[in-house]
C-alpha cells in the first residue's frame, strides 16, 4: 500500500487540525477504539494516532492531530490536500468490545475529543443513553460540538477559564452527569494520561466501570517492539496489540506517565533540529525573492 | 577473509567481514575433498549442493556456482552471511575433522555478491496459471515462499506491516553484518519474477485471512509473520526507563535510522554502560550497536556459561574482538532506580550449572549470597520472544498451547489453503530455516492447487477415473 491522499483538511485553532486521508480497505475494516501509525515521510517517524472517525462510502479515515511535537507541527505545515502520507498503517489494536451499558458517559480531553467521538457513536447506535462530556482550555478550541450534539442524549462542555459551558474541567462534568444519573454503568475516557487518571479517581468510589485508551511511546504498533508496554494490575501488556483500551481503575498512569518522558530531550532536539531549518529556509526564499524583485 | 580492525569498527556501521577476493575464494575452495558422502549437504537445512557449487568455483565458473546455488537457496548472499554453518554445514566437514573446515558459507557469500554485482538473476520463463496466492510476512519465510510461487506461474502478492521489506533482515540484524543494498537485491530479485510487494499492510486487521480467502479471491494464502513479541524478565525495574528489548533497540537504530537521529525523526536511547542480558545473534547485535552507537562499556549478561551460549560463534568471537565484557553465570535480579524512574544499575547474581534440564543443557541455578550491584544506564533484554498474538486475536487458525501457529508436517494449517512457516510456526530460529519452511510450504502449496512440478517425477496414486487422476486437484479446481 502506498500513496495515501490527503483529501480534506480542517483547522479547528492554531494547534488543533483535522486530516481525512483516502484509504477504502481502512475505512471499511476500522471500528472504534482503534488507531493507525502514520509516517510523513521517508525519514520520519512513526506516530500512532487514533482514528478520530471513517467514512466507508468516501473510503476516508479522519485524523484529528494536535500539533506538540515535530512531526505534528511538520505535518501542519505541509499536510495540504492532494499531498500524501509516506505511510498509513492500520487499523491497529483491538477494537472497543460491543458494550451492553445502558448509560454511558463518554469522556473526551483535549486530543481525546476526537477518538472518543467514534466510540460514543457506536454505544448510541447499540441503543445506549450517551452522555457526552468534552473539555477543552477555552471557548476558541472548541470543535465538532455539532457532531457530539448530533450522536449524544446530553452533551456537557466543559473549560478550564469558563469561557464556554461548565467552568471546570472534565471530572466535574463527570461528577455532574453521575449526580443526576445515579444509574450510569460505563464511562469511557480519552485524553491525556493526567486527565484519563483523574477520570478514573473519580468513578472509582462508585465503582462504575471506567475504560481508557492509553497512548504510550511505539515504534511498530505490532507488538514486536515491546516499547508501549503499561501496567495493567499486575500484569505487563503491550498497548498496541493488547489494548489500547484497557480498564482504568487497573492502569498505573504514573508508571505511564513515567515512561512517556523517555525521549523530551531528544524531542526537543528534534524541534530545535527542525524549526533552525524552517528558519534557514524562509531566509534562503527571501533571499531568492528579493534577489527575483531586482 | 579480511576483517576490518576491531578497534576502528566497533565504532563504525560498516560490514565487518570484507568479503572474499576472487582468489581467496579459489584458494579455499580447493580446500575441498569432494568427498563421496557429502556430510555438508545432509548438514544443511535446505541440502544445497555443496560440492557441486564449490567445484564450479575451483573451474573460475562463477555463475555456474550461482546456478548450482540459486537451484536451492534463493538468497545466498543473505544465508552465506547469516546461517549458523559451525553447526550445519562446516560443522561436519570431513576437513574439519583435521583441520580447519572448508568456509562453505563465505564461499556462498562471495557467489551471491558477485551475482548482485554482475546483476545476475535466474528468471526463468514463466508460465502463467490463474492462481492467486497471497502472502504475509515478507521475512525469508515469506520472501522463499514468494519466489517458488512466483515460478511456478501464480499470481503472488507479499503483503508486509512495517513500510519496507524484509522481516528480521531489515529491522533485526544491523547493517554492519548484513548490509540493506544485499537485501534490496534479493528483494529486487523477486520482484523481476512478478512479486508484488504491498507494504503498510496489517492483515489481520486490515483485511483477514478468511477475507483473503473468500473476498480477495486467493487461492492459497502462506503466513510467515514471525515471532515477534519480546519477553521482558519480569524482574523489579522492568519498566524503568533505560529498560527496553533488544528488538525495540535494533529496530530503532536499523529500520526507523535512528543513528542518524536527528537528520532521521526517531529517537535513539544512547547508553554510556549497557548490559544486554542473553547470548543469542540478537543480544550479539544488540552490544555491537550499542558499541557503535558510542557506549563506553557494554556488558554480556547471561545466566548458563559460554558453552551454552546460542549466538553464532563467530559473532560472539566478534563481539569479544570489539570489547565486549562477558559475564557468564550471571543472572539479573532486579534493575536499580535512580529515583527519578531511569536506570542507575543492575544487581545480580552469580550462577553455577546444575543437572541437566528439558533441552538437555545443565540448569544454572543460583550461588546463595553472591549478590552484587553494578553501575549501568541502559539494559536491553535478549532473551528470547513469544508468539505475536495477532493473528490468533483476528482469525480462527488452530494455536498450539504457546500460541504459535498448529500446522502438519506438509505445513498446513487448519484453515484449508492456508500455510505457515518460519518463526510463527517453530518459534525463533534460523534465517536458513525460516527459508527452507517457506520452500516446503511453497510445494505443498502447489500439491494443493494441483500444481505440478516439472522438475519432479509425477506418480499417480493409483486410482484414476475414467483415466482421470482424482489427486490432480487443478482439473477439479478449473473455475467457471
Ligand atoms: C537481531 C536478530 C538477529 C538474528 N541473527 C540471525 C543470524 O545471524 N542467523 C540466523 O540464521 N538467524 C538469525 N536470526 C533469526 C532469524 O532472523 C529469524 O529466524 C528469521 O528471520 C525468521 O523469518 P520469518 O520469515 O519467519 O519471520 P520474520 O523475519 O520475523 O518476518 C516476519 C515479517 O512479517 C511481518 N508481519 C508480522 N505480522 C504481520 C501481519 N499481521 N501482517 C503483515 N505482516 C506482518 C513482520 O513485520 C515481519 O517483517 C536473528 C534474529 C534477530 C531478531
Ligand atoms: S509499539 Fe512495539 S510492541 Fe507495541
Amino acid at each position: 500500500m502506498s500513496n495515501f491522499e490527503i483529501v480534506k483538511r480542517e483547522d479547528f485553532s492554531d494547534v488543533t487540525y483535522l486530516l481525512e486521508v483516502r484509504h477504502p480497505l481502512m475505512a471499511k475494516a476500522a471500528k472504534p477504539g482503534q488507531f493507525v501509525i502514520v509516517m510523513l515521510n521517508e525519514h520520519g517517524e512513526r506516530v500512532p494516532l487514533t482514528i478520530a472517525d471513517y467514512d466507508r462510502d468516501k473510503g476516508t479515515v479522519t485524523l484529528v492531530i494536535q500539533a506538540v511535537g515535530k512531526t505534528t507541527r511538520q505535518m501542519q505545515q505541509q499536510c495540504k490536500v492532494g499531498t500524501s502520507l509516506y505511510g498509513l498503517v492500520g487499523p491497529m489494536g483491538i477494537p472497543t468490545p460491543d458494550s451492553h451499558a445502558k448509560k454511558v458517559v463518554c469522556v473526551g480531553g483535549g486530543l481525546g475529543v476526537a477518538p472518543v467521538y467514534p466510540q460514543a457513536r457506536a454505544l448510541k447506535e447499540s441503543g445506549a443513553y450517551v452522555i457526552g462530556v468534552i473539555g477543552f482550555r477555552t471557548k476558541d478550541l472548541v470543535f465538532w460540538e455539532d457532531k457530539f450534539r448530533a450522536i449524544c442524549d446530553e452533551l456537557i462542555i466543559c473549560s478550564d477559564d469558563g469561557s464556554v459551558g461548565l467552568h471546570g474541567r472534565v471530572t466535574a462534568g463527570i461528577e455532574q452527569a453521575i449526580k443526576k444519573h445515579p444509574d450510569i454503568d460505563e464511562v469511557v475516557a480519552i485524553g491525556p494520561p493526567i486527565m484519563m487518571k483523574s477520570c478514573a479517581e473519580t468513578t472509582r468510589p462508585y465503582k462504575i466501570k471506567t475504560m481508557v485508551s492509553l497512548n504510550p511511546i511505539m515504534v511498530d504498533g505490532t507488538g514486536m517492539c515491546g516499547g508501549c508496554r503499561v501496567k495493567i494490575g499486575d500484569q505487563v501488556k503491550f498497548a498496541c496489540v493488547d489494548g489500547p483500551d484497557f480498564d482504568g481503575h487497573l492502569v498505573d498512569f504514573d508508571d505511564l506517565m513515567t515512561r512517556l518522558r523517555r525521549y523530551t530531550k531528544e524531542e526537543r532536539m528534534a524541534l530545535d533540529h527542525w524549526e533552525k531549518g524552517c528558519r534557514m529556509q524562509k531566509s534562503i526564499d527571501k533571499a531568492v525573492d528579493a534577489a527575483k524583485t531586482k | 577473509m579480511r576483517e576490518q580492525d576491531p578497534a576502528v569498527r566497533a565504532r563504525n556501521f560498516e560490514e565487518v567481514a570484507c568479503g572474499y577476493h576472487p582468489d581467496d575464494a579459489m584458494r579455499e575452495s580447493e580446500r575441498c575433498l569432494f568427498c563421496p558422502d557429502q556430510p555438508c549437504v545432509s548438514g544443511c537445512p535446505v541440502g544445497i549442493n555443496i560440492p557441486g557449487f564449490i567445484r564450479k568455483i575451483n573451474e573460475k565458473d562463477i555463475r555456474g556456482a550461482y546456478d548450482i546455488l540459486t537451484e536451492t537457496s534463493l538468497l545466498p548472499a543473505i544465508c552465506g552471511r547469516v546461517c549458523p554453518q559451525e553447526n550445519q554445514c562446516e560443522g561436519v566437514c570431513t576437513v574439519g575433522q583435521t583441520l580447519e573446515a572448508v568456509a562453505i558459507g563465505r564461499l556462498e557469500r562471495f557467489v551471491g555478491d558477485t551475482a548482485i554485482r554482475e546483476g545476475w538473476a535466474n528468471i526463468p520463463y514463466i508460465e502463467p496459471n490463474h492462481f492467486k496466492v497471497g502472502i504475509v510476512g515478507s521475512g525469508p519465510a515469506g520472501m522463499a515462499c514468494a519466489a517458488d510461487m512466483a515460478k511456478a506461474g501464480c499470481d503472488v502478492t507479499v503483503y508486509e506491516a512495517f513500510h519496507q521489506a524484509g522481516g528480521v533482515l531489515k529491522y533485526g540484524i544491523p547493517d554492519f553484518r548484513l548490509p540493506n543494498p544485499v537485501i534490496d537485491a534479493e528483494i529486487n530479485n523477486l520482484r523481476k519474477l512478478g512479486v508484488k510487494f504491498e507494504c503498510n499492510t496489517l492483515v489481520g486487521r486490515l483485511f483477514t485471512l478468511e477475507q483473503m480467502i473468500s473476498e480477495m479471491g486467493y487461492d492459497a494464502v502462506f503466513v510467515g509473520v514471525g515471532a515477534g513479541y519480546p519477553t521482558m524478565l519480569g524482574i523489579p525495574g522492568d519498566s524503568l526507563n533505560g529498560v527496553l528489548s533488544a528488538n525495540e533497540l535494533l529496530t530503532r537504530c536499523n529500520l526507523m535510522r535512528a543513528k542518524e537521529f536527528p537528520n532521521f525523526d526517531t529517537p535513539q536511547p544512547i547508553g554510556k554502560r549497557v548490559a544486554v542480558v542473553g547470548a543469542g545473534n540478537t543480544a550479539m547485535d544488540a552490544m555491537r550497536v550499542s558499541l557503535r552507537l558510542g557506549a563506553e562499556k557494554v556488558y554480556c549478561i547471561y545466566r548458563r556459561s559460554h558453552k551454552e551460549a546460542p549466538a553464532r560463534a563467530e559473532e560472539i568471537h566478534h563481539a569479544e574482538e570489539e570489547g565486549v565484557e562477558f559475564h557468564w553465570l550471571t543472572n539479573p535480579v532486579s534493575i536499580l532506580d535512580d529515583g527519578n524512574g531511569n536506570v542507575m544499575g543492575m544487581r545480580c547474581v552469580r550462577m553455577e550449572l546444575g543437572e541437566p534440564d528439558a533441552s538437555g543443557r545443565r540448569r544454572p541455578v543460583p550461588v546463595p549470597g553472591s549478590e552484587f550491584d553494578f553501575e549501568c544506564d541502559l539494559v536491553v533484554y535478549a532473551i528470547g520472544t513469544n508468539a505475536n498474538p495477532i493473528m490468533g486475536q483476528t482469525c480462527k487458525l488452530r494455536l498450539n498451547k504457546w500460541g504459535y501457529i498448529d500446522t502438519d508436517e506438509n505445513l498446513a494449517t487448519s484453515m484449508a489453503g492456508v500455510f505457515a512457516g518460519g518463526d510463527i510456526v517453530t518459534g525463533a530460529a534460523t534465517v536458513i530455516e525460516a527459508m527452507g519452511a517457506g520452500r516446503r510450504a511453497a510445494g505443498s502449496m502447489k500439491a494443493y492447487l494441483g500444481i505440478r512440478d516439472t522438475n519432479r517425477p509425477y506418480r499417480t496414486a493409483g486410482d484414476t477415473l475414467f483415466g482421470i487422476d482424482t489427486s490432480e486437484r487443478n482439473f477439479a479446481r478449473i473455475r467457471a
